[in-house]
């Protein structure tokens, strides 16, 4: 158990917070910075928001949406510049438009398929339980 | 039926190696610039160390240029620099510079030092007007027309290959196009 505990304290030591900058005085504005800086990527860290990444980028990034949250911009409004700029790889979660139809409905798709494979598997068997073994005439069967 | 049970599982999984295949040479370091096909966006910088010339937006019309990002920290640009050198003793391009998040000393030693492939060289220390190109790494280059048009991006570092084999070509293309 404590050796548990050690461990889990040297998991969490990477885990401390990169971004430094004191909170947006604001309340409400301070939510929407986090809630907009954990929703774009940082490009050279691919795999990590702006919020999470200690990179240079992410820091000029979390600025530029301090700023513009500051200076009144919408939601929108800021996502819409990340995108122009970097474009839509910027964004986590990707947004729904013809060239990602295939990946949002990718996994209904697939589902789909399966659920017509079972449809068809069980009706088959279902009509070889109905001629059941009794029904069958011993001298039909090939020896 | 039966062919078609038997086709359609091997049918998907051909495309899904097909799909894999390819996905496996994708570079995804490598993002695609929205800027393309997109005016150079408005700006006005100064020249490293106050003494070359400053660079604007308005610098990219008339002829076709490319603008290399570049910094003095940057490792893959001491590649680089040689490669832009030959490339601006062709004179076959203007070349511009966006020097990027560095210090003015160490960018004019570099240039004085390296040798500067630079018709004008634009001073961008907090990397502002880098942001509105979409910058994201060091060294990457623009292909600008003659309209002030973004044409290609490189992103990573030029080499004579690369500047051969595609950057030249695409260059006197979009000469072409505008005479």
């Amino acid at each position: 158990m404590r050796y548990i505990a050690l461990l889990m304290l040297l998991v969490a030591i990477p885990a401390l917070a990169v971004d430094t900058e004191p909170p947006i005085p604001n309340a409400a504005l301070q939510q929407r910075y986090e809630l907009l800086t954990h929703q774009f990527r940082c490009l050279v860290c691919q795999n990590e928001t702006i919020a999470e990444s200690g990179a240079g980028l992410a820091a000029d990034l979390r600025a530029q949406v301090r700023q513009q949250l500051i200076a009144g911009k919408t939601n929108e409004q800021i996502k819409q510049y990340m995108v122009a700029r970097y474009g839509d790889f910027v964004l986590f979660k990707p947004p729904w438009q013809p060239n990602t139809w295939l990946l949002w409905g990718g996994p209904l798709l697939l589902l789909c398929i399966g659920a017509l494979v079972v449809i068809t598997v069980v009706r088959r068997k279902s009509q070889l339980v109905k001629t059941s073994p009794s029904e069958v005439n011993v001298d039909d069967l090939e020896p | 039926m039966k062919a078609l049970l038997f086709l359609l599982p091997v049918g998907i999984l051909v495309l899904l190696i097909l799909l894999f295949w390819k996905g496996l040479y994708l570079n995804p370091s490598q993002v695609p610039s929205p800027l393309i096909g997109k005016p150079v966006p408005q700006f006005s910088l100064p020249g490293v160390g106050g003494t070359s010339a400053s660079l604007t937006s308005a610098d990219f019309k008339g002829h076709v240029s490319i603008l290399n990002v570049w910094a003095t920290w940057c490792i893959p640009c001491r590649d680089e620099q040689p490669e832009l050198e030959k490339l601006a003793q062709q004179k076959v391009v203007t070349i511009y510079g966006l020097n990027y998040k560095d210090d003015a000393d160490s960018a004019v030693q570099w240039l004085q030092s390296r040798g500067n492939p630079y018709a004008k060289d634009g001073y961008d220390p907090k990397g502002k007007v880098a942001l509105n190109f979409g910058v994201y790494g060091v060294p990457e280059t623009f292909v600008v027309d003659s309209y002030g048009i973004i044409r290609h991006k490189y992103i990573g570092p030029l080499t004579a290959s690369l500047i051969s084999t595609q950057l030249i070509p695409l260059v006197h293309e979009l000469q072409q196009v505008s005479k």
